[in-house]
């Protein structure tokens, strides 16, 4: 197999990894900081279950990102055309 | 495994390829269009269920779009109801053995952004004229122009990667189990796909309304002698 071909399955695969770290992490802060909120607050469950949907789908978004960047050097590679 | 980037060519009309994801579009455009002539040709104001069941669609998508921007929901309900219903009916297309959802093509997606685009701009200068619209892009202060213009380039991009990315690898994730596991094993990975369009379309229909407003707030506002006021926080993507 080409070398090139060895380096784009493996680039893609770390950019799907560490490009899940971090939306990862901050997913994660989102929805505690929004049941703390709700916690606190349940009165207000409906505007901050709405906000922090549209939130996470924007966090969400860097990891997709990634996955296109991934499927781009796996399916499109214009180095391997 | 077929390529998630590339589309299957069903026949050619003439020098035109004509894709699967165009068939799909344009069966999901004709399911839209009869079935909301079928629903709305006998309207009374005794509500009938049917009545009652539309009234209550169309009453849901006002509040939403009054919550979200604050705006009067009347001039942007025929826009971004279309969007979100056929956003939504494309991604939960996927139920339909045999059919890829539409969405999850490149080509789909950038045409519904580049609509955005365009609307942002239609409903930017009916607010506040070509001047209004052109000062939007100078909105802070004159140093901020290039970043806006950048910005409103980069948002619409921003906005297909993201329903692209969400849709065809939630098909593509199927696939691979299916292929994978067998029969059974993706059903709750295709519940969750469920979820994930129906967030989607909500997510690009909230977006669109939130880009539009921004333009025509910002356009309409009366020459800057608000500039010790606090500024609105808008929310931006």
């Amino acid at each position: 197999m080409d070398y090139l071909s060895l380096a784009s399955i493996f680039c893609a695969a770390f950019a799907v990894a560490f490009g899940a770290i971090g939306p990862a992490l901050a997913e994660g802060r989102a929805v505690a900081a929004a049941m703390d909120a709700i916690a606190r607050q349940p009165d207000a469950a409906n505007t901050i279950s709405r906000t922090l949907f549209v939130g996470l789908a924007m966090i969400e978004t860097t990891a997709i990102y990634c996955l296109v960047i991934a499927l781009l050097l796996l399916f499109a590679n214009p180095l391997l055309a | 495994m077929n390529s998630p980037l590339d589309s299957t060519v069903l026949f050619q009309l003439g020098p035109v390829a004509i894709t699967q994801a165009i068939v799909t579009t344009w069966a999901i455009m004709a399911i839209l269009v009869i079935g909301a002539f079928a629903m709305t040709r006998r309207l009374g104001l005794r509500p009938s269920r049917r009545q009652a069941a539309l009234e209550l669609m169309v009453a849901t998508l006002d509040t939403q779009i009054t919550e979200t921007t604050g705006a009067a929901p009347t001039p942007y309900r025929g826009f971004i109801g279309t969007l979100f219903l056929f956003i939504l009916v494309a991604n939960w297309s996927s139920l339909v053995p045999g059919v890829d959802p539409p969405t999850a093509q490149l080509e789909t997606d950038a045409a519904l952004a580049v609509l955005v685009f365009l609307s942002v701009i239609w409903f930017g200068i009916r607010a506040g004229g070509v001047g209004g619209w052109l000062k939007t892009f100078a909105a802070p202060n004159p140093v901020m122009i290039p970043l806006n213009i950048l910005q409103s380039l980069t948002r619409v991009f921003s906005m297909f990667v993201r329903l692209f990315g969400n849709v065809m690898s939630g098909v593509f994730v199927i696939g691979i189990v299916a292929s994978l596991a067998g029969l059974l094993v993706p059903i709750p990975l295709m519940a969750l796909d469920l979820l994930t369009g129906l967030v989607q379309a909500y997510i690009f229909a909230v977006l669109a309304m939130v880009f539009i407003t921004s333009a025509v707030e910002d356009g309409a506002r009366t020459p800057p002698n608000t500039d010790l006021a606090p500024s609105p926080t808008k929310k931006e993507s």
